[in-house]
């Protein structure tokens, strides 16, 4: 084991979560590279380094392929390697790098907040109060998770911290119904920002999944521009499934960004290559810690650079 | 779980089995697609390494290429060695010590820890009939303790008040004391979630482990887990000390590669599989049966179990009586229909059928879904009591009240009554066929034409 110091500052902290999450495919191209010639079997096992790195076998062959077309059968070293295999990513990834903007137009921007459970999505909507009330705007929270226990009490906690008033009723309450009360509420004072929870449900549950289109029905009635914003929340450990989770909550709740968080762990996130590539849906941001500050704009050069063990400003 | 895999498994089996002989270039080539499958299924790649080189050796041996049926031996060795890979054997919580015995629970955040804790506090006092305390150690998420204290309730548990501000460790102390003067069989100790490279955080556990020597300490992961699966089991496993997994979100459609994954690093057992967000669905995890379900060969033993737990014995002997006369109506269509459904609807019996797996494709292409047997259970519902005994009696007015009384169509009314007739028919056909005309003809025989 490696103790480590907490580096301070969130470059720091990011370049530190990801670099960890790539250690293990980096440490792959190197073992793989040094001083080797591109034939056949080392691309098939650069492939395979890069589907374990969850990017997903489709990716992984389009990547090896244009690798192969322009270095086949030439001696190659690792950093060579790493800068392709990095440019690639980052390639595919700039064009989905958009940051979150609350329309000043929209009184209230409304944002329903929508994923799986335990990915992750009270915790990012504390993050994102924060976030917002720094940029000057008020906020309001609507406690639309109504079915986990104390789920409410977890979003008010968060609402203290960051001054944002949480609009909440009863667990087990209608979420829809209180969806319907948090944005007659917000719009009657004002408010820059409503943020809405839902609970977490499994994508393959259609029951629950209805239940969240009547949630978006009911923004719907009050104002048929709204939700403004449908972030899903993906949790960076997920593996393949996350493309049914985006395909599935995009149909279901037109989802319009993903924010992915735990990437401070080892998990390399590797599938929002392949997410971005099948569904060009803007990543938001990335949570890299458990604190208010922790969530941060997706970057591409840097994601990609940091995935393949390359210096980030590189 | 697992459905990817096994589709994508199945049609390279069906390849290989149509083989007459197979020469070692053919294995080699199946072995390639089933590696690309395993990795698709997110199983780590290490581990899908270890499992393609075991399943070479033995299956380039002299007695799969000799043999008649050279693609069956192959697929027999791939089903062995996923066996093995799981684990041969099901395995429990192991509490036999001097109580409390203790369960920690640890895992990332997100893993379904605190409802974990509850549900298996829940099994252990209704099935078990142990006295069972909860208690929260995760002061680092806010409302975490209060949300294990409603759950607690909820299953019918106690669990340890709340005392704020303090440490997990002296909630552990606490917990442990509480447990020995209240006389507690089991306490289960839910953990806040954290990276299994949060070194603080990892030396806590490591003080909690310490204080309350755990019988069990599980990790509780999450099934739609990817590539990391590995190093979280690892690391926890190297740090703390495992002795099961809990794996949560088996009814999500994960592609169950973490559960090979994480078994095959560590040698833990999965001992428990949530299946659901009610507190009693949990249940055992048997290896055999899942591998069997991976090969597309189905769970007959977990679907006959599931019936016997299901069906009401009385039931089903009224209903084999009617049968026999022939005097099936409609009441016994919706009482089938009930059954069904408590079995866990038509996806859950197609999965443990064999060879249904690929089938369930198309199946949820025709729209064949839980929503239909909800609804036919509605129409007959609204049917007068002489309407079920006999169903000729319903005519086009009868048919328009129906559909009103149910909220649905005349045509979703039509649509039951040809099934109900053509299940009488298939009925009939059972008895003049008798068992062994059953056996002879299969299912086909009885498809309605």
């Amino acid at each position: 084991m490696t103790t480590e110091t907490k580096p301070k500052g969130w470059l720091g902290r990011l370049r530190a979560g990801l670099s960890r999450s790539a250690q293990s495919l980096t440490g792959g191209i190197t073992g793989l590279f040094t001083k080797r010639r591109l034939d056949d079997e080392a691309l098939e096992e650069l492939e395979e380094l890069l589907i374990a790195a969850d990017l997903g076998a489709p990716t992984a062959a389009k990547v090896t392929a244009a690798l192969a077309k322009s270095r086949y059968d030439k001696e190659v070293t690792p950093e060579e390697i790493k800068g392709f295999v990095a440019d690639e990513i980052e390639k595919t990834l700039a064009p989905v790098a958009q940051p979150l903007v609350a329309d000043p137009a929209r009184k209230p921007f409304v944002v329903l907040v929508v994923g799986v459970n335990g990915t992750g999505k009270t915790t990012t909507i504390g993050k994102l109060a924060r976030h917002f009330r720094d940029a000057g705007k008020s906020v309001m929270l609507a406690a639309g998770d109504t079915f986990r226990a104390a789920a409410i009490e977890q979003l008010q906690v968060w609402g203290e911290r960051t001054g944002a008033p949480v609009i909440a009723r009863d667990t087990g309450a209608d979420a829809a119904g209180l969806v319907y009360d948090a944005l007659t509420q917000a719009r009657k004072e004002g408010r820059d920002v409503l943020l809405i929870d839902t609970a977490g449900r499994l994508h393959n549950k259609a029951d629950l999944m209805a239940e969240l289109t009547k949630v978006v029905r009911v923004i719907h009635k009050i104002d048929d521009e709204a939700p403004h914003a449908t972030l899903l929340v993906l949790d960076a450990t997920t593996g393949q499934n996350a493309h049914r989770q985006v395909e599935i909550f995009r149909e279901i709740a037109g989802v319009t960004g993903l924010v992915v968080t735990k990437l401070d762990g080892t998990a390399r996130g590797g599938v929002v290559v392949s997410l971005a590539e099948r569904f060009g849906l803007p990543i938001h941001a990335v949570g890299v810690g458990e604190t208010a500050e922790d969530l941060r704009p997706f970057e591409a050069r840097a994601f990609a650079r940091n995935l393949t063990g390359l210096d980030a400003e590189g | 779980m697992f459905e990817t895999l096994s589709g994508r498994l199945g049609d390279v089996f069906d390849r290989l089995r149509k083989r007459g002989s197979l020469s070692e270039a053919d294995v080699t080539a199946a072995l390639r697609e089933v590696r690309v499958a395993l990795l698709e299924a997110d199983v780590a790649l290490p581990v899908v390494k270890s499992f393609v080189d075991k399943v070479r050796n033995r299956a380039v041996g002299s007695e799969v290429l000799r043999s008649v049926t050279p693609g069956q031996m192959v697929v027999k060795i791939v089903h062995d060695q996923l066996v093995e890979m799981l684990g041969a054997e099901a395995s429990d919580l192991d509490l036999e010590v001097v109580p409390p015995a203790v369960i920690m629970l640890v895992g990332l955040q997100g893993s379904g820890k605190t409802t974990t804790t509850a549900k298996i506090g829940r099994r252990l006092a209704k099935r078990d009939k142990k006295k069972v305390m909860l208690a929260s150690l995760d002061v680092q998420r806010p409302a975490a303790q209060e949300q294990l204290a409603v759950l607690g309730e909820q299953a019918e548990v106690n669990t340890l008040p709340i005392v704020k501000g303090e440490t997990p460790a002296t909630i552990a102390k606490r917990a442990m004391q509480a447990a020995r003067f209240g006389g507690y069989d089991v306490v289960l100790l839910d953990t806040a979630g954290r990276l299994h490279i949060d070194e603080a955080l990892m030396s806590e556990l490591v003080e909690v482990r310490d204080i309350s020597k755990p019988a069990e300490t599980l990790l509780v992961a999450d099934s739609l887990t990817g590539q990391d699966a590995v190093n979280i089991a690892q690391q926890f496993n190297d740090r703390i000390g495992l002795s099961g997994i809990v794996l949560t979100r088996v009814d999500g459609d994960g592609r169950g590669g973490a559960a090979l994954s994480m078994r095959a690093v560590t040698g833990c057992p999965i001992k428990l599989v949530g299946v659901g967000e009610r507190l009693d669905a949990l249940e055992g995890f048997h290896p055999d049966r899942i591998a069997s379900r991976i090969l597309g060969m189905g769970d007959v033993v977990s679907l006959v179990e599931k019936a016997a737990e299901s069906i009401e014995q009385e039931e089903a002997e009224k209903l084999a009586r009617k049968m026999q006369k022939g005097g099936f109506d409609l009441d016994d269509f919706a009482s089938q229909i009930r059954q069904m459904r408590k079995l866990g609807g038509m996806g859950g019996l197609m999965g443990m059928l064999p060879g249904v797996g690929k089938m369930k494709k198309q199946l949820a292409g025709a729209n064949v879904d839980d929503s239909i047997l909800v609804k036919t259970e509605a129409i007959i519902s609204s049917m007068t009591p002489t309407e079920r005994r006999n169903a000729k009696v319903i005519h086009a007015s009868r048919k328009r009240r129906i559909a009103a009384g149910s909220g649905t169509t005349v045509q979703d009314v039509n649509r039951v009554l040809k099934q109900y007739k053509d299940l009488s028919v298939m009925m009939k056909k059972v008895n003049k066929m008798g068992q062994k005309g059953l056996m002879r003809h299969g299912l086909q025989g009885l498809m309605p034409r």
